[in-house]
């Protein structure tokens, strides 16, 4: 039962880290990196939005997704009974 | 040297410089006193109950060192966009620490990185070559800090490099050795206090001047101050083809390089010893995670600055000096040649500073450190905010440096002589060994900061790929695959550790040769800064490959590996 409960709790702990972790790529490797020329044809004021996301944006992502990942595992903590 | 300039007016930057660095270090020193640590939990995790808010700001300045104070914001000056791979890189890396190795590292609750490892592949090799990176990885990185510390010594109180390495020992041994992960954690705290005020001060009254926004991150996407109703950052794109650089948010390196260095220094961020050890500190599981995430936050006030402190000066720069008459160039100017910092050859004898990309027909030299350092003096503000960048800058230094030696002290007394050479020493014993290897430890710090052999330098950089090639993997797959055993772990660390160190040499050191390999020899175009990434995936690979055709892991250590995916009961870092 409450090694049922753990893989359960792993599961949904895996799919979490899947879809953070697949932002983190697409900001930093994706808009600041490979796609950086084709998104540096727009603007976002005097920046263009390539080179935002390399030096600015990505960064700022960063932060957020931590603090959602921080959300989430605090709910699903919860939900199994592992907070503390 | 650089006593003309500081005369200013008023109370004298040299007088604020004293004043500034005296405070901070008596309140490091009264912090030290107050909390020295009384056992070896105290000494290695700071009790284990450390706030997350505090382990947050202790972790940011740790990490934070007179690299990212000082230099940082220089080097993508002069980089433009390639810059973006410090920027990512060392900030990206802790989404990987959070959600993939702190919290399940607070659960297994030991005191070291080598710990870990040792006790997951229940082996004492693996410990061992674990020590190993750790050593080398920590080593490499605290020689560079230590000359950090010297340099702005002498740059602001007007000391020799070696008065200032030896004065930085000093205050360092104070409070790692009497206060050990305890003392340092508090005076972190108050360092990062310190680092990020002079950071932004400076940022801040030259994002207003430049384009009349205070926030820097937004001021240097704006339009000029001067009416014109210019993009900052166009005028610099402009400013640098005109004089035959490349374009500012353009860059000149290769795609696959930008990626793979970004990636290994994210990785590498991730699999530092220093960091990943603060993370025992905090109480809970949700506390280590909570704690990553404040980390980073007050990480990225700074690294969302300094590109815009890179625009700023780097502009500032080209307009002041290019193809100005040497005579009539600004008193900051004439200062900080005397330094060496800034240089100029007259090579067409036309009375002008020509600043071209084209090495031949250049006249200007100007090393990236002054962008930040001389910084204030070219946008003109007041002496406390000069002096107060030399307290941030030592506060930068210090921090790390503290941090470093803490790791190396506790690879010896606790993995090296408690868990192998002598496991019957008595908790008091291995207490006075921690502090003797943290004593010897500052030593052979300060010793690499008074003669820094010439590969130093080139070397800090790569520490991150060392980091990158030998612990993260194995701590990966030691919490994510319940299967990998010590065969796998241990090959993989000495093939990736390996792989790393025989590029390094070939390519940026050129010991193989009789002279330094050329770009285009780099493996699938990859910088030795990048090679990381590579080294990284081969230890992967090996490891995943030999635990393919050795014995699965005993039972009780897939047991151990069930029990720190689950966050509950993490207790406090046991000594057993």
């Amino acid at each position: 039962m409450t090694k049922n409960k753990a893989k359960a709790y792993w599961k949904e702990n895996i799919r979490y880290l899947i879809i953070l972790l697949s932002i983190w790529f697409l900001v930093s490797y994706g808009a600041g990196i490979l796609f950086k020329d084709e998104l540096n044809q727009f603007r976002l004021g005097g920046f263009k939005v390539g080179f935002w996301f390399a030096q600015q944006g990505s960064m700022y992502v960063f932060v957020l997704l931590i603090f959602v990942y921080v959300r989430l595992m605090n709910k699903l903590d919860k939900k199994y009974g592992y907070d503390e | 040297m650089m006593s003309s300039f500081l005369f200013a007016e008023g109370l004298g930057v040299q007088n604020w410089t004293y004043i500034l660095v005296g405070i901070t270090f008596a309140i490091y020193i009264g912090i030290a006193i107050w909390s020295r640590a009384g056992s070896t939990k105290e000494f290695y995790v700071a009790g284990g109950g450390v706030s997350p808010l505090a382990n947050g700001m202790a972790t940011a300045a740790d990490w934070m060192s007179a690299a990212s104070f000082i230099s940082m914001a220089g080097i993508i000056s002069f980089a433009g966009y390639d810059g973006a791979v410090y920027l990512m890189g060392w900030t990206g890396g802790y989404v990987l620490l959070a959600l993939l190795l702190a919290p399940y590292l607070r659960k297994f609750g030991k005191f070291t990185v080598p710990d870990f490892i040792g006790d997951r592949y229940y082996s004492k090799t693996a410990r061992l070559v674990a020590v190993f990176c750790a050593l080398l990885v920590s080593f490499t990185y605290v020689a560079g800090q230590m000359r950090g510390v010297g340099i702005v010594f002498s740059r602001f109180l007007e000391v020799d490099i070696n008065t200032g390495v030896i004065i930085g020992m000093i205050i360092v041994l104070f409070y790692a050795v009497l206060g050990g992960m305890k003392g340092i954690t508090y005076t972190q705290v108050a360092q990062y206090c310190v680092l990020i005020f002079a950071f932004m001060v400076p940022a801040i009254f030259i994002s207003i001047q430049m384009t009349g926004n205070p926030v820097p991150q937004l001021g240097f996407g704006s339009t000029l101050a001067d009416g014109s109703g210019t993009y900052l950052l166009d005028k610099l794109d402009g400013l640098s083809t005109e004089l035959g650089f490349s374009e500012y948010t353009e860059g000149s390196k290769t795609t696959i390089d930008v990626f793979a260095i970004t990636l290994a220094l994210m990785v590498g961020t991730a699999g530092l010893p220093h960091v990943i050890v603060r993370f025992f500190t905090v109480k809970r599981v949700k506390d280590a995670r909570k704690s990553a995430g404040l980390a980073l936050l007050l990480i990225v006030i700074l690294y969302t600055t300094a590109p815009a402190v890179s625009v700023f000066a780097r502009t500032n720069l080209i307009e002041t000096v290019s193809n100005q008459p040497y005579d009539n160039v600004p008193e900051w100017f004439k200062k900080w040649e005397t330094t060496g910092l800034i240089s100029f050859t007259d090579k067409n004898n036309d009375g002008l500073i020509k600043y071209v990309a084209n090495e031949s027909e250049n006249e200007l030299t100007v090393d990236r450190d002054i962008m930040v350092l001389a910084n204030p003096e070219i946008a003109k503000l007041p002496n406390w905010v000069i002096a107060l960048v030399a307290a941030g800058g030592l506060a930068a230094a210090l921090s790390t440096a503290a941090g470093l030696l803490l790791v190396i002290s506790a690879s010896v007394s606790h993995d090296l002589i408690k868990k192998i050479a002598k496991p019957d020493i008595s908790e008091k014993g291995e207490l006075i060994a921690a502090r003797l290897s943290a004593v010897g430890a500052v030593c052979v710090a300060g010793y690499f900061g008074i003669n820094p052999p010439g590969f130093v330098a080139a070397v800090v950089a790569l520490a991150f790929g060392l980091a990158a090639a030998s612990f993260f993997p194995a701590i990966i797959l030691g919490i994510f695959y319940k299967k990998m055993n010590k065969e796998g772990a241990i090959a993989g660390m000495v093939v990736g550790i390996t792989a790393m160190l025989l590029y390094m040499i070939k390519y940026k050191l050129g010991w193989f040769d009789d002279t330094l390999p050329d770009k285009s020899e780099w493996w699938f175009g990859i910088s030795p800064e990048g090679f990381g990434t590579v080294a990284m995936v081969l230890n992967f690979i090996v490891s995943i490959v030999i635990m393919k055709f050795t014995p699965n892991p005993p039972e009780e250590v897939q047991e151990i590996v069930e029990n720190i995916r689950i966050p509950s009961g993490a207790g406090e870092a046991v000594n057993h």
